[in-house]
């Protein structure tokens, strides 16, 4: 068990740096950062200048040899050593440290994009757990429901909405809460992030539960149509008409032996999912003008400023790459049969 | 009060409808057949034949969303198709119990053996987690099952395929259930492994004095264990009475068939297996006649098309042994078979030269 999933970690370390090289190359390919940290008026000499203060001179395998070197060790800016050195005696404060894993430091927001990203963070996080906890707790347990009561009125509907809920963009189902339940009817109040800091957990949970449940709502849909299906799928075996041979009641045959079949196939797909759905904030914090890393994102993305996105990039790779491991670990663990091998 | 004048189990026009897109499957039609304590009834049949579904009736396993059963069982003077969907869930596992065909599909595979037996314990009976232990423990132990101890806390995948039949022995057992139904308990198994499991089978009988219903296709285990036999083909009962008579003076071609079919070691070496040519008929929609007609050699003998129109009623031949079959006579049916094997032999000695 242990040696698995020591071997699933190191699998995992590889993916990661395989995937930081295609990420740093395709982002480089693209053309040299330093027009963009330069700005508008930007004059041939000063264009020179800022390309050499920031590295972006060196041939792309040196670049990539430092910026692994940050991830592992941190590193300082700006990059030309002379440049540093020189600037550390007259204006120490302009010369940045970077501690490690430094994924790069953002000219445009004069941070460190760990900075950037743990500053943008929170809002993603609890966003993206609040409705991952929504959507697993609600469609699994909808689904469950639905595969009991299957071909009957309770199921029908349930299986109806889902259909609609699954065919509607995020978006428009994001602007609709918004612009009914929270601004029309007044059923909850205008959402805006209140960290458990400032509101406490309550201010925390209230404060997310509109976006929270925008995101949800999709995947619920999905998930309350996996679970039926793997429920239905599951209550077919032999091993169920076992537990009710021996006596017992339909809730433990329902929940204990078939649920817990149905569970291993959901739990993966669940991991998998919950990593996309990090990444996959973007529309739900742009509806609601929440500061997570979509926003994030998003601004980077227009002011082309290239650290921010590579990191950004990089950290979602890395949530997938987590989930996949975890998924496994997990998966071992549930699965007596993938247990032992 | 238990009704004294009826035997411990009744089954009484029992028949198993399952409504489908592509119409009725009558899986089992008015199917008679009594049980008493301590004795074995051997249901025989080829695959289809309804041994299943007419079994798990008895536990009340088919569902009301997707069969239709009808009829009377009556088990110690009780009508389990009258009684509440509760009522017969106290009786599952602790009266009467049943051993599936398959184990390793029987058993759950994400949880462990041990538990899966004390759950079926625990339903039944107000005990600790500890206590459940140690009876499914002695369980183990009881069913030959070594180191007994140790195995309670595998996984079905961790066993072999006797071990795992002794753990639905086990889990089947372990409520001293009155009526056991075993469902093909030793097919899949080699054959010092099925004597095994058969003999721990009618250990335990003798010992709790069961009612035991044992589903095969093998009339090997069917001559070794049962009282009495059941021959079912298509959903019906075919021929019913003492194993002795039955297998002895088969009285219709379904069941001469089924002998014929089954190796004889103790005859010529040679001697070819004479399996039943064709298919059984659809159970959606049942032939007018006798079902087995098409594939019997003897429906010519048969005055006037019966067999193809009209469906043989069960009657007695004689006291306890019934049949389903219009043919009268069944000398010619075996003096048939003493011709066949004489060709055989020929064609043999012929080949041999
Ligand atoms: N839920 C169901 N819906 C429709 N048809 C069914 C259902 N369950 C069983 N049947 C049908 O009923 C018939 C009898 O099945 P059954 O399992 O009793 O056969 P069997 O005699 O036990 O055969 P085997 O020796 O292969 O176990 C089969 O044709 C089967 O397809
Ligand atoms: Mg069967």
């Amino acid at each position: 068990m242990i040696a698995f999933a020591i071997r699933r970690i190191l699998v995992g370390i590889v993916m990661l740096l395989a995937m930081v090289l295609v990420v740093f190359i395709l982002f480089f390919a693209a053309g040299n950062p330093a027009r963009d940290v330069c700005g508008k008026f930007c004059t041939p000499e000063k264009l020179k200048q800022v390309t050499q203060v920031y590295g972006y001179d060196q041939p792309i395998s040196e670049q990539f040899g430092l910026f692994m070197k940050g991830l592992v060790v941190g590193r300082d800016y700006p990059v030309d050593d002379k440049y540093r050195e020189a600037l550390a005696k007259s204006n120490p404060d302009l010369v940045i440290h970077c501690p490690a894993p430094c994924l790069g430091y953002s000219q445009h927001d004069a941070l460190t994009v760990n900075q950037d990203i743990v500053k943008y963070a929170p809002v993603t996080l609890s966003l993206s757990i609040y409705s991952f906890v929504l959507w697993i707790f609600f469609g699994v347990l909808i689904g469950v429901l639905a595969a009991v009561f299957k071909g009957r009125a309770l199921d029908r509907i349930t299986v109806g909405i889902t259909l609609v809920v699954y065919a509607l963009p995020t978006f428009f189902i994001g602007t609709f809460l918004l612009q009914f339940v929270a601004i029309k009817w007044r059923l909850v109040p205008y959402p805006s992030y209140v960290s458990i800091a400032d509101g406490g957990v309550i201010g925390w949970f209230s404060s997310l539960f509109l976006p929270a449940l925008t995101l949800a709502l999709f995947y619920m849909a999905a998930y309350v149509r996996i679970t039926r299906a793997f429920v239905l799928e599951s209550l077919t075996e032999d091993y169920i008409r076992t537990a009710r041979a021996k006596g017992l009641r339909t809730r433990v045959v329902l929940f204990k032996h078939g649920l817990r079949a149905a569970l291993t196939p959901l739990l993966s797909m669940a991991g998998l999912d919950f990593a996309a759905l990090l990444a996959g904030a973007v529309i739900t914090e742009s509806v609601f003008n929440y500061q997570g890393l979509g926003l994030l994102a998003v601004t980077a993305n227009k002011n082309s400023d290239l650290p921010v996105l590579i990191g950004l990039v990089i950290v979602a790779g890395a949530a997938v790459i987590l989930a996949n491991i975890i998924v496994d670990i997990l998966y071992a663990y549930v699965d007596p049969r993938v247990r032992l091998r | 009060m238990p009704d004294i004048s009826r035997p411990f189990l009744s089954v009484e026009n029992l028949t198993v409808n399952f409504p489908t897109p592509d119409g009725i499957v009558h899986a089992t039609e008015s199917l008679s057949y009594t049980l008493e304590r301590g004795k074995t009834l051997g249901i025989v049949g080829e695959s289809g034949s309804g041994k299943s579904v007419s079994s798990s009736a008895i536990l009340g396993l088919h569902r009301y969303s997707n069969a239709i059963v009808s009829g009377q069982i009556w088990l110690d003077g009780t009508d389990l198709l009258q009684i509440s969907d509760n009522d017969m869930r106290l009786k599952r596992g602790k009266e009467v119990a049943m051993i599936f065909q398959d184990p390793l599909s029987a058993l759950h595979p994400y949880y462990r053996v041990g538990d899966q037996i004390a759950e079926a314990y625990r339903a039944h009976n107000t005990v600790t987690k500890k206590a459940a232990r140690a009876r499914t423990i002695e369980m183990l132990a009881r069913v030959g099952i070594p180191q007994p101890d140790r195995r309670v806390d595998d996984y079905p995948h961790q066993f072999s395929g006797g071990m795992r039949q002794r753990v639905m022995i086990a889990m089947a057992l372990i409520n001293d259930p009155t009526l056991l139904i075993a469902d093909e308990p030793t097919t899949a198994l080699d054959v010092t492994v099925q004597a095994q499991i058969l003999d721990l089978l009618q250990d335990l009988q003798r010992e709790f004095n069961t009612a035991l219903i044992m589903i095969t296709h093998d009339l090997g285990v069917i001559a070794e264990v049962a009282d009495d036999v059941l021959v079912m083909y298509a959903g019906r009962a075919v021929e019913y009475g003492s194993a002795r008579a039955l297998l002895t003076k088969p009285s219709m071609p379904y069941t001469w068939g089924l002998i014929q079919s089954v190796p004889d070691v103790t005859g010529p070496v040679d001697r070819p297996l004479r399996p039943i040519p064709g298919s059984p008929p659809s159970l959606v929609q049942p032939p007018a006649g006798c079902a087995f007609f098409g594939r019997c050699a003897f429906s010519s003998l048969v005055p006037g098309d019966r067999c193809a129109h009209e469906l043989p009623e069960l009657l007695p031949i004689e006291a306890g042994h019934l049949k389903r079959c219009h043919l009268e006579d069944v000398s010619v049916m075996y003096a048939e078979s003493v011709e066949a094997d004489r060709v055989d032999t020929a064609t043999v000695e012929a080949g041999a030269h």
